[in-house]
């Protein structure tokens, strides 16, 4: 017996020879992220009246493999806006442990800031937005890009409620209703039937609007290869986020199948 | 990235900005997923510049492939005022490319005026402005500013100035210029109706006894009207360009802002 932990488990040096170390060092060109592993699909959300509601699934996927079914994408920051993510998982806990750490670093600096959710002089969501931004565009310019499409909820400086969307390559926008992934294919449209514009979305009522979006998640279930029918939604309002993380899609019903026609197996 | 530097659609084929056409097929598992720090994200932009004043148009709309990801995503931007409001600024930028390098470019010059201005005790003038700009998409030759600028102001004189450029820097002063997607569907309506171009004296002769027509310039509204015909015929012809159309009007008593309708499909 070999009593030298670092020998065991590799090939005998009287059989093999002697082992090539060379393969432990790490000392190659910097590997960044080539291409997302673990990922998750879709973050939808949408304003209303008084706030914004958001809902992603809790799916991590690797590659087809459903590999994840309990992984939480929404993420509360500072009691006051909601960040949505899609796209790999990796990156999102990386993300999630700096803003961890970016809200400690605020708490810090304005104790009050954790109290009163909507204070002055605190880190609202446009400001937040702002920052994953350039984190972003700035990972983008090193070529170590973070591969997530985020949606970012909350309100802006003027107390109105704000949406926005930053991808992995910094390219940011704002929107009354927004989605990654599928879900811009799929919910887009849906949600653009009630909230095409700012007035129309200044409109809907909360109830409104997490009915539009239980229902968009039920489309991208049917729909979407990638999906859970396990949810978190949440809903930004000025007293702070209420978030469910354990969700159930409700009256699932393939009823409306047999109306359609015209393409797939069906040839009538 | 040839294809980047080229507004004529013949060289990359009849198709839109973005790439669609087919893989070439590689053998499996020898694919190599890059990392593409550049989309297209379409729009197109357009300035004219007058006698004493300069307008500067945009439209809204913010895509990525197929998908529209804003209805309202300003092209439009005010340089170098004192505070985030803009409210004293006298140049405006425009970006039409990449919208996040847009962003940053924007961005810089901005900061870049604003330290000028504390620093000297007086706005930068577009002439100083349009040579720094070009410096800025210099700096960046071998991993550029995917973004066609137009910088508008009022020049030394008080006459419009219109200034564009290519991703890298290089500028020129021109009566008007129209950026981005639809900037080849423009240009030459542009052309014609800006510069008089193939327009002659009737019945002043034939062959090289043609006279051209008198050039003079436009008048606010003439230049008004031109931008959103422009605009209606680009929406018209491109996927990419709708929603909404932000124009600004930069005379000597500041900056005007309009926000028009343009078809949404």
């Amino acid at each position: 017996m070999d009593h030298r932990p670092q020998a065991w488990g590799r090939p005998r040096d009287d059989v093999y020879g002697a082992y090539d170390h060379s393969y432990l060092q790490n000392s190659g060109p910097k590997q960044a992220t080539q291409a997302p592993i673990v990922t998750g699909t879709s973050v939808i959300a949408m304003k209303y009246k008084d706030g914004v509601v958001m809902a992603a699934d809790n799916l991590a996927s690797y590659g087809s493999l459903a590999r994840f079914p309990d992984v939480k994408r929404l993420r509360v920051f500072l009691d006051s806006s909601v960040v949505g993510f899609s796209g790999d998982v990796s990156d999102m806990q990386f993300l999630d442990r700096h803003l961890t750490d970016l809200s400690i670093d605020e708490a810090y600096e304005d104790p009050s800031c954790t109290a009163a959710p909507n204070g002055k002089g605190h880190l609202n969501a446009a400001n937040l937005h702002k920052y994953l931004q350039k984190l972003l565009y700035k990972r983008r310019n090193d070529f170590d890009p973070l591969w997530n499409q985020l949606l970012i909820a909350g309100f802006d400086g003027h107390s109105k409620p704000y949406l926005a969307s930053v991808d992995l390559r910094g390219t940011s926008f704002t929107s009354p209703s927004l989605a990654t992934g599928f879900g811009s294919a799929l919910a887009q449209p849906i949600m653009r039937r009630y909230a095409e514009t700012e007035e129309d979305a200044a409109k809907l009522t909360r109830e409104q609007a997490v009915e539009v979006i239980k229902e968009c998640m039920k489309v991208l279930y049917y729909r979407d290869a990638r999906s859970l029918d396990r949810y978190s939604i949440a809903v930004v309002t000025k007293d702070g986020v209420e978030l469910k993380e354990d969700e159930q899609l409700e009256k699932q019903s393939w009823a409306f199948a047999e109306r359609i026609k015209g393409y797939g197996t069906q040839t009538v | 990235m040839a294809a980047m530097f080229s507004q004529n659609p013949l060289m990359n084929g009849p198709n839109y900005s973005f790439n669609d056409a087919p893989r070439t097929a590689a053998p499996e598992g020898a694919r190599q997923h890059r990392f593409d720090p550049y989309t297209d994200n379409g729009g197109s932009t357009l300035a004219i510049a007058g006698a004493d004043f300069t307008i500067m148009a945009g439209d809204t709309r913010l895509t990525s492939g197929y998908s529209i990801n804003s209805r309202y995503h300003p092209k439009l931007f005010k340089i170098g005022g004192t505070t985030a409001d803009q409210k004293d600024a006298t140049i405006v930028l425009s970006v039409v490319g990449f919208a996040a390098d847009g962003e940053a470019l924007k961005e810089r010059l901005d900061a870049i005026c604003k330290m000028y201005r504390y620093r000297h005790g007086k706005p930068m003038s577009v002439k100083a402005c349009a040579q720094r700009l070009s410096t800025i998409l210099y700096q960046k030759r071998f991993f550029p500013y995917y973004v066609y600028a137009i910088l508008g102001g009022l020049d030394e004189e008080g006459k419009g100035a219109v200034y564009s450029y290519d991703p890298v820097g290089s500028y020129e002063r021109e009566q008007c210029r129209a950026g981005g997607a639809a900037a080849s569907l423009i240009m030459p309506f542009l052309d014609n109706q800006v510069n008089f171009k193939n327009q002659y004296e009737p019945g002043s002769g034939v062959g090289h006894a043609l006279q051209e027509r008198e050039r003079k310039p436009l008048t606010r509204s003439e230049g008004e009207v031109l931008v959103k015909d422009a605009f209606d015929g680009a929406v018209e012809r491109h996927i990419e360009v709708g929603d909404g159309l932000q124009m600004m009007v930069i005379t000597k008593d500041g900056i005007e802002e309009v926000l028009l309708p343009l078809k949404k499909d």
